[in-house]
């Protein structure tokens, strides 16, 4: 796993309460991490202050699973 | 309205929760409090050292096995960041209540008939202080979606509603001071008129924030000359008193209508028989003159409720603190009582966990429900020398044993408003 996947882990379990387990790449957060809108952009807001990009409105829309942020990240860096 | 033929229904109280400056838990809380215990201590959860005030009473840390707070141990952490303080605390003291009652109900009917009117004075200040602060750097993209609803007053009701699935009516009071009283008093009154059965009622306040430590010096409302005794500061009816002190936390209780208390047998603590309200139409922060304001809003209370003042064997005063609001109660009771007043006791708790705001009335009444259950006057601590003689016993330095049926209870808030409860021992 990347040094991003591990990081986008990290803060999807430490803001939404889950067990690590759960936080698998295909995890939804509003299906299956128990999340509601609210709790989605607060997480888009905590990956951009942790990665230091900028997530715009209708680009954070299509984040919907754990793959989907850390694959927007990684492009945004370039890695 | 009501005319439908409507008849006024009797209110007990059934449950109760505090968390405030002697720690959490109603049995914990008042067995320290009769001790002569205070809550008043240094602010260390911020710097004070530009401010004129620097103690207040604060919810003691600790856990739930000693008496003190750890939110962690009620509240998960992914929603902990969704409420400021205030909210925290009301969750913590409805936890108690709500437990303590027994009422859980099974079905909608139920659910839908039991409703929430916590209130607060000032609400989140220092979650809306934290969110101006980043927007004064320009940070706006990076204020949380959850400031509103963690700033919003009646978001300690709808928390309470949400966690325990209460669908009644939902309801939130904001009368600074008087705050905690008014919900009561309302809340009874829904469920006397039929609106509710059950109500968890109460007020919750977490302004021991830099801003509201600066604000209320600002207004010249606070001690400041106990800092380095803190637990002398708040010194009710004392010639030395010079401000009150300020105090967080949150008083909860069950009230529900007689009938529905007995017909699942629930233990009854007391009965809501009456309530008071006034306007001064005078001044933002001082009373008027006599404490006219507050001796109508405890002759409307003593009217609703039926008893005469002699009738009354205790008073938990507003009793702050301050060199002017003190000894204009002590008068406006004095009044109202006339020879009667030597039989009353009169205390203010706030001598031993500073004002509540916005929770101190819910907060106290429950100090006077506990005063009528065990028949004892709690203690109005550093009244060495009062500024002025009284034919009232206003219980000074140590709890007094009292044949107490009937107590009342006054908050008078900012805005001139003013609000008395009066509880009767369980019917």
């Amino acid at each position: 796993m990347s040094d991003t996947a591990e990081k986008v882990k990290k803060i999807v379990v430490e803001h939404l309460g889950v067990e690590e387990a759960k936080v698998t790449p295909e995890a939804s957060f509003i299906d299956d991490l128990g999340a509601d809108s609210l709790d989605t952009v607060e997480l888009v807001m905590a990956f951009e202050e942790a990665f230091g990009v900028e997530i715009p409105d209708d680009a954070a829309e299509k984040i919907t699973t754990v793959k989907d942020a850390i694959d927007y990240i990684e492009k945004q860096k370039g890695e | 309205m009501f005319q439908n033929g409507f008849s006024p229904r009797r209110v007990v109280v059934t449950g109760m929760g505090i968390a405030c400056p002697l720690g959490l838990g109603v049995e914990h809380v008042w067995k320290r409090m009769l001790a002569g215990e205070s809550g008043i201590g240094s602010i260390q959860s911020f710097d004070t050292s530009a401010l004129p005030a620097k103690i207040a009473g604060q919810v003691p840390a600790g856990t739930k096995a000693d008496g003190g707070l750890d939110i962690s141990e009620w509240i998960p952490i992914k929603d902990q960041k969704k409420m400021d303080r205030f909210i925290q605390l009301a969750l913590v003291a409805a936890e108690e209540a709500v437990a303590d009652s027994g009422w859980a109900p099974q079905d909608e009917e139920g659910r839908c008939r039991t409703g929430v009117m916590i209130g607060s004075g000032i609400g989140g200040l220092e979650t809306i202080d934290e969110a101006s602060r980043l927007a004064v750097q320009g940070k706006t993209k990076r204020i949380s979606p959850f400031f509103i609803p963690s700033a919003l007053i009646n978001l300690a009701s709808g928390q309470v509603s949400i966690k325990y699935g209460f669908k009644g009516p939902n309801h939130s009071v904001v009368t600074a001071c008087a705050t905690g009283v008014h919900a009561l008093g309302d809340a009874a009154r829904l469920i006397a008129l039929g609106d509710a059965d059950v109500m968890v009622a109460g007020g919750a306040e977490a302004a021991v924030c830099e801003l509201g430590v600066a604000g209320f010096c600002a207004a010249r409302a606070l001690s400041t000359g106990f800092n380095d005794t803190p637990q002398q500061a708040s010194r009710p009816w004392d010639e030395g008193r010079d401000g009150f002190v300020m105090g967080e936390g949150a008083g909860v209780v069950v009230l529900e209508a007689l009938e529905h208390a007995k017909a699942r047998g629930a233990k009854i603590y007391a009965e809501v028989i009456g309530y008071g309200m006034s306007g001064d139409a005078y001044h933002i922060t001082a009373p008027a003159e006599g404490h006219e304001g507050a001796f109508r809003a405890m002759t409307a209370a003593l009217r609703s409720a039926g008893v005469t003042p002699e009738q009354v064997q205790y008073v938990n005063a507003h009793g702050t603190s301050t060199p002017l609001g003190d000894d204009l109660e002590l008068e406006a009771v004095e009044r109202l009582w006339g020879d009667a007043g030597k039989d009353l006791a009169m205390s203010s708790t706030k001598s031993a966990i500073g004002h509540l705001l916005g929770a101190a009335g819910a907060v106290e009444g429950i100090f006077s429900v506990l005063a009528i259950r065990d028949k004892v006057a709690p203690p109005t601590l550093n009244l060495e020398k009062p500024s002025r003689e009284s034919i009232i016993d206003r219980v000074a330095l140590q709890a007094q044993p009292r044949k107490i049926e009937v107590a009342l209870s006054n908050s008078f808030g900012f805005g001139g408003t003013n609000a008395s409860i009066v509880f009767r021992a369980a019917p």
